[in-house]
């Protein structure tokens, strides 16, 4: 009885089931992609997710192009460019490019775009991204300038990365909100399908320049939004989906010992940190203002152990404040082994024979935060463990009112030491070390222009950071991408997803 | 009973009010909304633009007061997320919810009601043993664990239905009976209990004795009564599914009413919390009340109370 219930319903849902819409693969030419975000404006100058980034590098163009993989600047819109003054560069345009939508690309539009995005009040998401621009001028159609507010060096990095260029005439007319809605750049892809937050199409430029991005191979990109990690495995294994990635270590795993998939990993710029309250912001007699207590918690965390256990892949640990890729990250300073017997006699010697307890935060991977703090524990740092939404960590961390704190910083994939160091020990609100002497390094290092110079005195704000055992960096994250046999595709380490350089094998 | 239902209906605006404002107020205890809505990357400059843009520096209740006025008018405000319109973005997000909703409460109810009486007609029973095994699973069961459970199955060994997305009616049925199997056990065990109280009681004797045939002594005397706090607890059951499908919708990536608010929460993007807590509390107070009208309907002695 209980049998032939069963298979009753078994066979009406088979009856009822028909065969359903597309399944991926390269037999219609169309990469199924998912992402775990719901993204809130394709319009990549009003959304600050890393998702925005993939979208904004297929759909639109940047003057400059790094390569991700030499990390040579080639130009891109622009066929060449030359500082006139330390606050002024030309560039030369590329001739015979047109937007998606026809409109052809000229000084105008880069006039424009830098005009619209450096203006606060058109509320640019992330504004350290175009705020160092404070006008563009036209030389003739082919010719433009822009003018820094400020000596800024590391402008030719955020020209590579987030400074995209858009139609004047097109942007004008519709604002942010309509490209959002209907994305038109000059990029390898456009977007001809957007339900906002749910699902993007894009399909191949066929009119593509001859630039540095290559030209794209596979015909149409479907990107939907799934949440669930385990329903884009199910996606995958059902053959709905092509390539997914952000994949956990642990599932990636499993993965990498199926036939049917290839598993890369890559890792990313984002490090994570133990950030320490040496300035005692958060009370003067707090332990981490004793140079012997933060060096205590350097040599307690078995940093090496992490990185095999936790993260796995192509993580690896770091001692400075910035990602060793970003131009000015020096490694050469000092480092501090694992050594718990150590850091018990540092922390004897700072006057807590018996340890102290204190509030310890975190944001996101409570799994890696909850390793850390064991290993302070371990040592006789008792821990008052509390994870936050990132605005509460944040806004506590601004007060003052954080002690020792996990954190990560991803430095927006920008590969300068500026983008990470110089954000978080120049005096802001998030500084908790508040030195001088690192201030004024910094200070010569974001505004030189002599990379020798810039290099010197990075390497100096650096050294004395980690002597002073201001923060104890952790490591660096990675990131899993796991697609089908059918596609081939080599991540970089910027963790950008490029479609022009994913092919059909 | 028009003075009844006025009574209602003011009750339920306060409760709104009441819950809106709670929640109000609640949202600002989860950090600076001006922090989260700047991003990781922001400035502390970037945060006071914010701040002062949105007005998050102005008293908490006279932000409150500005809001409800506007909401009172039908302008629910602009998505801080979105950037578009709180009533087209929950419009839009709302249709899948309640079907899902509806579907769900309908699955509970078809499978729940015939089980729990089913149950009581033979207490002990195989049928009984049966119920109390899928109330106790229903129960115990994460509705993420059922529905990954069911993705396996149907989607990746069989292959008859879409793991996620919400483009035909092929994609809700997984959703509807995670949801609605989370709401059966209690639904079939409280119709087993009503109904074995019945069956006991002297006017089905007596129903027994006069020669009423088994089907009106069961439906029409005893379901009748036993069916009334049935009616109640599906009310609620079916505002929580409003609410409370975050789960289900996160798995089968439906981009519903109950996963904005999940997300909207975390993003501080109050505009669209608070119109969403306020349409969930609309719905519950709603649910209530027909709940109430149905069950006046059902047993006469309430209309007079």
């Amino acid at each position: 009885m209980k049998g032939s219930f069963f298979k009753a319903v078994i066979a009406t849902t088979m009856l009822a089931s028909t065969a359903d819409g597309a399944f991926a693969g390269k037999a219609d030419d169309t990469l199924h992609v998912a992402f775990t975000k719901e993204l809130e404006n394709v319009d990549s100058y009003f959304n600050s997710a890393r998702e925005g980034v993939v979208l904004m590098r297929a759909v639109w163009d940047g003057l400059i192009y790094r390569d991700p993989v030499t990390n040579e600047y080639k130009g891109n819109l622009a066929t060449s460019w030359t500082w006139v003054d330390d606050k002024t560069l030309e560039f030369k345009l590329r001739e015979g490019v047109t937007f998606h939508n026809g409109e052809p690309f000229n000084a105008d539009d880069v006039v424009y775009t830098v005009d619209f995005v450096s203006q606060e009040s058109n509320g640019v998401k992330t504004q350290r991204n175009v705020n160092w621009m404070k006008s563009a001028e036209k030389i003739d159609d082919y010719t433009v300038r822009i003018h820094l507010k400020d000596k800024f060096p590391a402008a030719i990095e955020f020209l590579a990365g987030p400074v995209a260029i858009y139609p004047n005439e097109y942007y004008a007319e519709v604002g942010p909100s309509g490209m959002g809605l209907k994305p038109v750049g000059t990029g390898p892809y456009k977007v001809t399908e957007v339900v906002p937050g749910q699902h993007f199409v894009l399909e191949k430029n066929e009119a593509y320049f001859d630039g540095p991005k290559g030209q794209p191979t596979i015909g149409k990109i479907d990107i939907r939004t799934i949440p669930d990690v385990n329903t884009q495995m199910a996606e995958l294994f059902s053959g709905s989906l092509d390539f997914i990635w952000q994949v956990p270590a642990d599932l990636a795993e499993r993965l990498a010992t199926m036939e049917q998939f290839t598993v890369a990993n890559e890792s990313t710029m984002r490090v994570g940190y133990l950030a320490m309250d040496a300035a005692g912001r958060s009370g003067a007699d707090n332990p981490f203002t004793k140079l012997k207590v933060r060096q205590a918690v350097n040599h307690a965390i078995d940093r090496g152990t992490l990185v095999n256990a936790l993260l796995k892949g192509n993580s690896q640990v770091i001692w400075t404040p910035c990602f060793p890729s970003q131009f000015g990250c020096d490694q050469d300073v000092t480092q501090y082994d694992y050594d718990p017997e150590k850091a018990k006699a540092l922390l004897a010697e700072a006057g807590y024979p018996d340890g102290f307890s204190t509030e310890f935060y975190a944001y996101r991977d409570r799994e890696y935060a909850e390793a850390i703090a064991l290993y302070l524990n371990q040592v006789g740092i008792e821990t008052d463990f509390k994870i936050l939404q990132y605005s509460a960590l944040r806004e506590l961390n601004m007060k003052g009112d954080v002690p020792i704190a996990f954190q990560t910083w991803g430095s927006y994939s920008i590969n300068d030491a500026s983008a990470m160091v110089s954000q978080f020990f120049k005096h802001g609100a998030l500084d908790d070390a508040r030195d001088d002497q690192v201030l004024a390094d910094l200070d010569i290092a974001d505004s030189a222009t002599d990379p020798e110079v810039r290099q010197e005195h990075y390497t100096k704000a650096l050294k004395r950071i980690a002597d002073e055992a201001y923060w104890a960096p952790m490591f660096s994250y990675n990131t899993n991408y796991v697609f089908t046999n059918e596609v081939a595709y080599t991540p970089t380490a910027d963790e950008v997803l490029r479609f022009t350089t994913m092919t059909w094998k | 009973m028009l003075t009844f239902i006025l009574k209602r209906l003011m009750l339920a605006v306060v409760v709104a009010l009441t819950v809106s404002f709670i929640s109000f107020s609640l949202m600002f205890l989860s950090g600076d909304p001006a922090a989260a809505l700047a991003g990781e990357t922001a400035s502390a400059e970037d945060i006071e633009a914010i701040r002062a843009l949105y007005g998050f520096d102005r008293p908490m209740l006279v932000q409150y007061w500005q809001w409800l006025g506007a909401a009172l008018t039908g302008d629910l405000g602009e998505s801080y997320y979105f950037k578009l319109p709180v009533a087209s973005l929950v419009a839009e997000r709302l249709g899948v919810t309640m079907l899902l909703g509806v579907c769900g409460i309908s699955f509970a109810l078809l499978t729940a009601v015939p089980l729990g009486v089913a149950a009581a007609i033979r207490p002990n029973s195989f049928i009984d043993r049966l119920s109390l095994f899928l109330s106790v699973a229903g129960q115990a069961m994460p509705s993420f664990w059922f529905g990954l459970i069911l993705i396996v199955v149907f989607s990746i060994k069989l292959g008859i239905l879409p793991p996620s997305g919400a483009t035909s009616w092929k994609h809700f049925v997984m959703p509807t009976v995670v949801l609605g199997y989370y709401a059966m056990p209690a639904i079939m065990r409280l119709t087993r209990a009503g109904m074995l109280d019945v069956l006991s009681s002297d006017y089905i004797r007596t129903a027994r004795a006069k020669g009423a045939s088994e089907v009106r002594v069961l439906f029409k005397h005893g379901l009748r009564n036993a069916i009334i706090p049935v009616v109640s607890l599906a009310a609620v059951q079916m505002g929580f599914m409003l609410g409370g499908s975050i789960v289900v919708e996160s798995i089968f990536a439906l981009h519903g009413a109950g996963y904005l608010a999940w997300e909207s929460i975390g993003r501080n993007d109050l505009p669209t919390v608070q119109a969403l807590i306020l349409i969930f509390s609309m719905f519950y107070i709603i649910f209530t009340f027909l709940a109430d009208v149905l069950n006046a309907w059902l047993d006469p002695r309430m209309r007079s109370s």
